[in-house]
């Protein structure tokens, strides 16, 4: 069985973004970029798959300019098989991302597409729902479990109530949340290893989707600052400030 | 053209989530059809029937819709959708389930979890775990929006609308629903509660969020959580508030044992009042914090609770 999984190539979680001076984007220049840690979880779910014996080979695939090699290269280096780049402007919207994965799908037919449930850069948490409708498959989001049996996968999912496990027939869409697993560290002999592994680039224009944006960004903004108020100096403090002052106990 | 409103429910129940997208339709238009799509829609279609600015409730019976199974219920909005001009859903793990996929088979870009409407075709969405703010304007004829319910007051109460229902054969063979594990809590819900007093990796096990139940008695409050306390198993996944987890504003947000990240200010900062209690001065929640108690949290949640 074969797995796909799509990467993104994010600013990092730790670094706090800055709009840039004419509020037409968020400033990118010289800040540190990594995989989205949804999709490292995704690349580690596959990984073990295969280690489990479930699967016999993993695809990676990431959307953009050559940039995100270096992210194609870490999931390399964390134990998948092959890799392929999309050369294509960066920016695209959630439904042309899905729709080039969807050709891609149909290509290399796997048999289980593995996507981070979100990306922290846009937050739009779209990708991998668009696919599976594309596709005509089912999906499985928010997975904190992912058990493949008889030809079907069992997907456990967080939700806002609980858990839910859901049923789905394959080949199917899985999309993954924090408690999925804990992804591993690339060692230095597979980062060595990685440099020689496949790694294909094709165009964008060659898998025939028409990209022509549907949303555009007009502006982007500093959200409104809260101002950091009083250190108080004991519970009765706050106790009589919460009620006299913020007035809301 | 009228607008649509996907109804979010639980057991029976309208959840308070559809009240709020339907404040965010009315800022677009005054024609505003709510769809219930569940197993038994008519005690969430009468609640429904009851928000203002609502003028049709659509029922539609079905066993996958009742467990938000987003293979069925987008079959039922896409057989639907092109008698509207926007359709609404909230921004909860069902709304972000099954829109994007009704987008995708409609062959539309969606708009995901805004906190405003600019105009019938732009709004305003956080991006970057809300670092920044977008303006975004959707080219598309048919708009599909999701909500994020902390940034709308609910639309008010009227007398019940008209009520019809709809027929329709579900085509989902590729899904089914196999269980659910339901964290029970008498508490109010995360995203409802006009307090919220969370625990973060400073708790140290999932027995000391018992020393948070006193506190959150006294003060009606739900009990929330960082990730860190998710990951290390001290409490249930839906506890977790943050950029990827629950998107609170309560009038008043407690964060006990709480750092501060990015990813946790996401999901809490738009509080009216946040109190922070942690013992390390330099901690950054301090930094959004209205009110800061320097000290250590096995000290202070006792008196706290006494304090009450
Ligand atoms: C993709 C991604 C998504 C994420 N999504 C979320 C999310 O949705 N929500 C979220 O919360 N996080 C999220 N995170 C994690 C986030 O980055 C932080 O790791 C997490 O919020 C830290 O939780 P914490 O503050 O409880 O733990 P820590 O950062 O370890 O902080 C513990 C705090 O407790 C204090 N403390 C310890 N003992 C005591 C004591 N006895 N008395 C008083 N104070 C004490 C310490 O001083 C410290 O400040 C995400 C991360 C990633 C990468």
């Amino acid at each position: 069985m074969k797995i796909l999984v799509p990467v993104k190539r994010v600013i990092d979680y730790n670094v706090k973004v800055r709009v840039n001076s004419d509020n037409t984007n968020v400033d990118l220049n010289n800040t540190k970029m990594a995989m989205n840690p949804f999709c490292e979880i995704a690349v580690e779910e596959a990984i073990r798959l295969k280690e489990a014996g479930n699967a016999t080979e993993v695809v990676v695939v990431s959307i953009g300019d050559k940039a995100v090699h270096e992210q194609l290269r870490t999931a390399l280096a964390l134990g998948a098989d092959r890799a392929i780049h999309i050369d294509a402007a960066q920016n695209l919207d959630s439904l042309h991302v899905a729709k080039l994965l969807a050709k891609l799908v149909e290509q290399e037919q796997p048999e289980l597409t593995i996507l981070g449930k979100q990306a922290i850069d846009s937050d739009n948490n779209q990708t991998g729902q668009m696919l599976a409708a594309l596709l005509g498959q089912g999906q499985g989001t928010f997975a904190s479990k992912v058990e493949l049996n008889d030809g079907k996968v069992l997907v456990t999912r967080e939700v806002d109530g609980g858990l839910q496990t859901v049923g789905l027939a394959l080949p199917a869409v899985v999309t993954t949340d924090l408690r999925l697993n804990e992804p591993r560290y690339a060692t230095l002999p597979n980062i060595m290893k990685a440099k020689r592994k496949p790694l294909e680039t094709i165009s964008a224009d060659s898998l025939g989707v028409d990209l022509t944006p549907r949303v555009t960004l007009l502006k982007v903004e500093e959200p409104s600052k809260r101002e950091a108020g009083v250190i108080v100096e004991d519970v009765a403090e706050l106790v009589s400030k919460l009620k006299t002052e913020a007035k809301v106990i | 053209m009228a607008l649509l409103v996907i109804a979010e429910h639980e057991n029976g129940v309208l959840k308070p989530d559809t009240a709020k997208a339907v404040a965010a339709a009315l800022k677009v238009g005054n024609d505003i059809h709510v769809l219930v799509a569940a197993a038994n829609v008519d005690p969430i279609a009468q609640s429904a029937a009851q928000i203002d600015g609502v003028s049709k409730v659509v029922t539609f019976t079905d066993e996958g819709c009742e467990q938000h199974l987003a293979e069925s219920l987008s079959d039922v909005v896409l057989s639907i959708a092109n008698n509207y001009s926007h359709i609404f859903a909230s921004a909860t793990t069902t709304g972000k389930n099954f829109m994007p996929r009704v987008a995708a088979l409609l062959d539309k870009s969606q708009i995901s979890d805004i906190i405003d409407v600019v105009s019938a075709d732009t709004f305003k969405r956080p991006i970057y775990a809300g670092n920044a703010i977008a303006t975004v304007q959707s080219n598309e004829e048919l708009k599909l929006i999701t909500v994020r319910s902390s940034a709308f007051d609910a639309s008010g109460e009227q007398s019940a609308c008209e009520i019809s229902s709809l027929e329709h054969n579900v085509n989902n063979t590729v899904s089914h629903f196999v269980s659910a594990e339901v964290t029970e809590s008498e508490r109010p819900e995360l995203t409802a509660a006009p307090v919220i007093i969370s625990g973060g990796r400073g708790m140290q096990n999932g027995d000391n969020f018992a020393l948070l139940n006193g506190i959150a008695d006294k003060l009606g409050a739900a009990i929330g959580a960082s990730r860190a306390a998710v990951d290390a198993g001290f409490v249930p996944n839906d506890m977790q508030v943050g950029q990827t987890g629950k998107i609170v504003a309560p009038d008043l947000y407690i964060a006990v044992g709480i750092s501060g990240a990015i990813q946790h200010l996401a999901g809490m900062k738009d509080s009216k009042v946040i109190v922070a209690i942690n013992k390390d001065p330099d901690a950054a929640i301090f930094q959004v914090a209205d009110y800061g108690l320097v000290a250590d949290l096995f000290d202070v949640l006792p008196e706290l609770e006494a304090a009450l």
